[in-house]
Order: C-alpha cells, then sequence, then structure tokens
C-alpha cells in the first residue's frame, strides 16, 4: 500500500468524541432492527399472514358455510386470531434471530459492544418485536374481516381499553420470545415449535373463548399458564365485548405480571449469554 | 499519566460445565483436588494478571493455545466478567463502568463476527451509528476504511459473499469507523494472505505513530517482534516475561522470539 493520509484524523487521539447518549445508541439499534425487517418485508408478511389466514378460511369462511359452526362463532374467532398473529410475530421476530445470534454465529457481538448497558440491547429487542407484532395483527385484521364478511358485535370503540391490552401482550410475547432466544440453542428449534409453540397455540383459545372451557374444567384451569389465553381474551374483551371473556382487570393483571416476568428471566438470561 | 490499561491480579475461572460468553479458550481444566480455590472441573483461564500498557503503547500478547489471550482480550474488553481482580481501561472500571470503556475501544475479533443481515457498508454504518457518528459522517468514513483496506468494491454484498480475509478487513474498518483511542485486535492476520498482511501492519503502525493504544494478541512470532514496544508472553493465566523485543530475544542464543517461547512456555507457537 502507498503512503497516503492517515487511517483515522490524529485529532480524535487529543479529543475523543463525546460519550454518546443511551436513547441514541438504543435509537440506532431499534434502526438496524427496522432496516432488517424491510429487507425480509416479502418473508415477514407470508410468516404473519399464512397461518392466522389459513385458520380464518376454514374456521371463519368454510365452517360456518357449511353450517358446522354456532352464530355468533366469527366474534369469537376474529379477535382469537389477531391475538395468534400478534403472539406468533412477536415472539418468532426475537427468538429465531436470537438463537442464531448467539448459537451459531456470534454476530451479535457489534451490538454488544455498542456503548449502552447489556440490560437496554434485550431490552430493545423486545421493543422490536413488539412493534413487529403489532404490525402482524394490523396486516391481519382488514383480511380476515375481509375473508369472514361482517362480524356482529365487532367494535372499535374501547380504544382505551384496546391499546392497554395490545401493547401488554406485545410486551408480554416479546419479552417470552427473548427468553425462549436465550434458553435455547440452535439444535433445539425444533423441539420449541412441537413441544412449546404449537401447544401454546392450540390452548390459547384463540379459536375458542376461555368461558367455553367450562365444558372441562381441568382444561379451563390448566390452560392458565399460557399467556396466548390472555392476549386472546384481552382482544375480545377490547373489541368482541359481548363475547363472555374473562374480566379485564384479571387480563390486565396477567399481561401486566408475565410481562415483568418474562422481561426479568430474559434479562438475566441474556447476561450470562452476552457477557462471559 | 494514566495509563491506557492496568490490571490486578486479575483471574476468571469459568464454570465446571456450559461455558458460555464469547471469548475463552481452554485454559486449565482443574483436577477435584485443586488447592487454588476453585471448584473440580472448573477451568482456571486467568490467574493473577498485572498487566500495565501505557498510552500510546503498541502492546503485544503472545502464548501458546489457551494461555488466556482471548480471556483478557476478553475481560478487557467487557465482554468477559472477572471472577476476581480488577481492570481499567481507559480510566474506567470493565465492570462497573462498561459501557465508557466501550465508548473509547475498537475490537477486531479472532473470527469475523459480522451483522450477517445487513451488507458489509450497513456493517459499518449502523456500527457508527451505535456510537452516536452521524450518517453522513459515517458515510465518509465507511466510504475512506472501505478504500483503504482495498474492498470498496464489495460494499453492496451480503456478508456471507466476502472471502474469510475479507470479512477480517470489514472488521478491521469496523472497529476503527467510531475512532477509538484503544483497539484490541485478536489474532488479527489469521486467514490474510501475505499482501494484506503487510497492509493490515501498515495501518497498525499509521495507527500507533498517531498515538493511539493497540493490544494485539498472536501465534505469529515475526509479527509481534515486528509491531510491539513490549511484549508480554502469558501462559496458563499468568504472566511469564514483559519486556521489548529486543530484550527478550537477547535472552536467547540465537536471538530469535521463537525460541523465547519455546523455552519459556515450554511449548511450541502454533503458527
Amino acid at each position: 500500500m502507498t503512503a497516503m493520509a492517515p487511517i483515522l484524523p490524529a485529532a480524535s487521539i487529543a479529543n475523543p468524541h463525546p460519550p454518546v447518549s443511551a436513547g441514541r445508541v438504543f435509537l440506532a439499534l431499534l434502526s438496524r432492527d427496522i432496516r432488517v425487517a424491510r429487507r425480509e418485508l416479502p418473508f415477514f408478511l407470508v410468516r404473519t399472514i399464512m397461518q392466522p389466514m389459513l385458520f380464518v378460511i376454514v374456521f371463519g369462511y368454510l365452517l360456518p358455510r357449511m353450517g358446522f359452526t354456532q352464530a355468533g362463532y366469527q366474534a369469537a374467532l376474529l379477535p382469537g386470531i389477531l391475538a395468534l398473529s400478534l403472539m406468533l410475530s412477536s415472539t418468532q421476530s426475537v427468538t429465531l434471530p436470537m438463537v442464531t445470534e448467539f448459537g451459531w454465529t456470534n454476530e451479535i457481538e457489534d451490538r454488544l459492544l455498542a456503548p449502552i448497558s447489556t440490560n437496554l440491547v434485550a431490552v430493545e429487542k423486545i421493543v422490536n418485536a413488539m412493534i413487529q407484532g403489532i404490525i402482524a395483527a394490523l396486516v391481519v385484521l382488514p383480511l380476515a374481516r375481509l375473508v369472514m364478511g361482517p362480524v356482529a358485535g365487532f367494535t372499535f370503540s374501547h380504544v382505551p381499553e384496546l391499546l392497554v391490552v395490545v401493547i401488554l401482550s406485545a410486551a408480554a410475547a416479546s419479552a417470552f420470545g427473548l427468553l425462549l432466544g436465550v434458553l435455547i440453542n440452535p439444535q433445539q428449534i425444533g423441539f420449541m415449535f412441537s413441544l412449546i409453540i404449537t401447544p401454546m397455540i392450540f390452548f390459547g383459545c384463540a379459536y375458542y373463548p376461555w368461558r367455553g372451557l367450562d365444558v372441562v374444567p381441568w382444561l379451563k384451569y390448566a390452560v392458565l399458564v399460557n399467556p396466548l389465553v390472555y392476549i386472546s381474551e384481552g382482544l375480545r374483551a377490547a373489541l368482541t365485548p359481548t363475547v363472555p371473556h374473562m374480566p379485564l382487570i384479571a387480563i390486565v393483571a396477567a399481561l401486566a405480571v408475565l410481562t415483568v416476568g418474562f422481561t426479568w428471566a430474559a434479562l438475566v438470561r441474556f447476561r450470562i449469554r452476552a457477557i462471559g | 499519566m494514566t495509563p491506557a490499561i492496568a490490571t490486578e491480579g486479575l483471574r476468571k475461572v469459568y464454570p465446571a460445565t456450559g461455558r458460555s460468553g464469547a471469548a475463552a479458550g481452554p485454559a486449565v481444566q482443574l483436577p477435584p483436588s485443586a488447592s487454588n480455590g476453585a471448584g473440580a472441573g472448573q477451568v482456571v483461564a486467568l490467574e493473577g494478571l498485572d498487566l500495565v500498557v501505557n498510552e500510546g503503547e503498541f502492546f503485544g500478547l503472545i502464548g501458546p493455545n489457551g494461555a488466556g489471550k482471548t480471556t483478557t482480550i476478553g475481560v478487557l474488553t467487557t465482554r468477559v466478567l472477572p471472577t476476581g481482580g480488577t481492570a481499567r481501561v481507559a480510566g474506567a472500571d470493565v465492570v462497573r463502568q462498561s459501557v465508557t470503556v466501550r465508548q473509547r475501544i475498537g475490537v477486531v475479533p479472532q473470527r469475523p463476527n459480522p451483522d450477517r443481515s445487513l451488507d458489509a457498508w450497513e456493517n459499518l454504518i449502523y456500527h457508527a451509528a451505535y456510537f452516536g457518528v452521524p450518517r453522513r459522517e459515517a458515510a465518509r468514513r465507511a466510504t475512506a476504511l472501505l478504500e483503504r483496506l482495498e474492498i470498496a468494491d464489495k460494499a453492496r454484498m451480503k456478508v456471507d459473499q466476502l472471502s474469510g480475509g475479507q470479512q477480517q478487513r470489514l472488521m478491521i474498518a469496523r472497529a476503527l469507523i467510531h475512532e477509538p483511542t484503544i483497539l484490541f485486535l485478536d489474532e488479527p492476520t489469521v486467514g490474510l494472505d501475505p499482501n494484506a498482511r503487510n497492509s493490515l501492519w501498515e495501518i497498525l503502525r499509521d495507527l500507533h505513530r498517531q498515538g493511539r493504544t493497540i493490544v494485539m494478541t498472536t501465534h505469529y512470532m515475526p509479527e509481534a517482534d515486528e509491531l510491539s514496544d513490549r511484549i508480554a508472553l502469558i501462559d496458563r493465566g499468568r504472566l511469564l516475561a514483559l519486556d521489548t523485543p529486543a530484550e527478550l530475544k537477547r535472552q536467547t542464543p540465537d536471538g530469535s522470539l521463537e525460541t523465547f517461547f519455546i523455552a519459556k512456555s515450554g511449548r511450541r507457537s502454533d503458527t
């Protein structure tokens, strides 16, 4: 290489750059994740839309027309489908990248070297997953409504309740996703879907209201360990309140407790994975 | 004058099972009867390491595989939590003031670990953003660094499409883009061809001339000899020797650093 100007300006030694605020670093980390999500938009949409829309077509369109469902079932189903979209998208958008970046490539290193606390690097992952989960629900809502046709009892009149439920649901699902992402290793991904995600989907009260489980009392209480139950019931309380649902206060309390619990556990485990 | 780096009694013991974290090499696995305060199966990577690196010094760190070099770099770059002792980098404690330390350092890892979701250019731009560098300034710096490291034509490629050597040069650009005052390089020339290695040496000499502090581990003795102001030889987590290359070589009959390495560590440097 021929002689040339110094690779870095000498002035940066005598006058090092001033410290950067945590908020600014946080936004830079978030903008990186949003850039990656935008690049992967087609995959995101397929991942987000595919499963919920297949269920909508079968349970919200075909079965009602065949006469296999009662009137009003769609009002119970639509919030459940939105809950499913929100949870799956939030969880997957953080779990899979974390498993890969910690387990295979160690490529999260450059973010762990950013001048910000390791906890905030983890929190940024949760915030990014929340955004993706909420976008997923917003994409699925009009499509589901289009396929199902008019849904009796569906209302947007409970906006404050809706906002609280959506934000807490996204937070709980994203923190859960981060916890899974830092707990499991790449070889366990298939195991995770078979043993954790699939039972969560089917016992998450997405396709039936929780009160419907009165017919199987032990299951009614067993499913309470499943975060998706509170997301489904919360969206019913906010969007189709005429469908029997858990009390809103219980839903909000459960989602808040789950968010705090999952976040705490995920941060502890994230720090262990991040700092040897 | 505050030294750039100072460690006192630095100790790192990895737990018996499931060692996590990025930076660790096999060190000394303790037998059940170990008497130095660590339990059976635990791995002692650093055993009371005292080091002082002066500001503006080019400091070479050599030692056999598993000597504790990578763990030392890991602790100094805030990526490994020490079990005991203290370490200060740029005047800040690596545990209690890790964010301040990160602000001042650049790190070239042993194995390239670029952000694979981004292209080469974005790797630099976003890394700069994490350090608060405005976008326009980051773009200017990225252009200059990619040119200087001779990978400007790879800027818009996904990093998976870069060769190992090109990825390593990208890691060097990434470590420099926020203009750190202290640079850590963990075996930076592994996988580089002789031309690329010479180019990197030139860049390191240039950074050193400017007064930046550089800490570099290497298995390649001519590299340590050529570049370092002082060299520390560590093995089994302890400091075995610390002096200028000339002084270390003077202690051997044939004046070779390689001979010194083998004599002191009892093992060959696995170049």
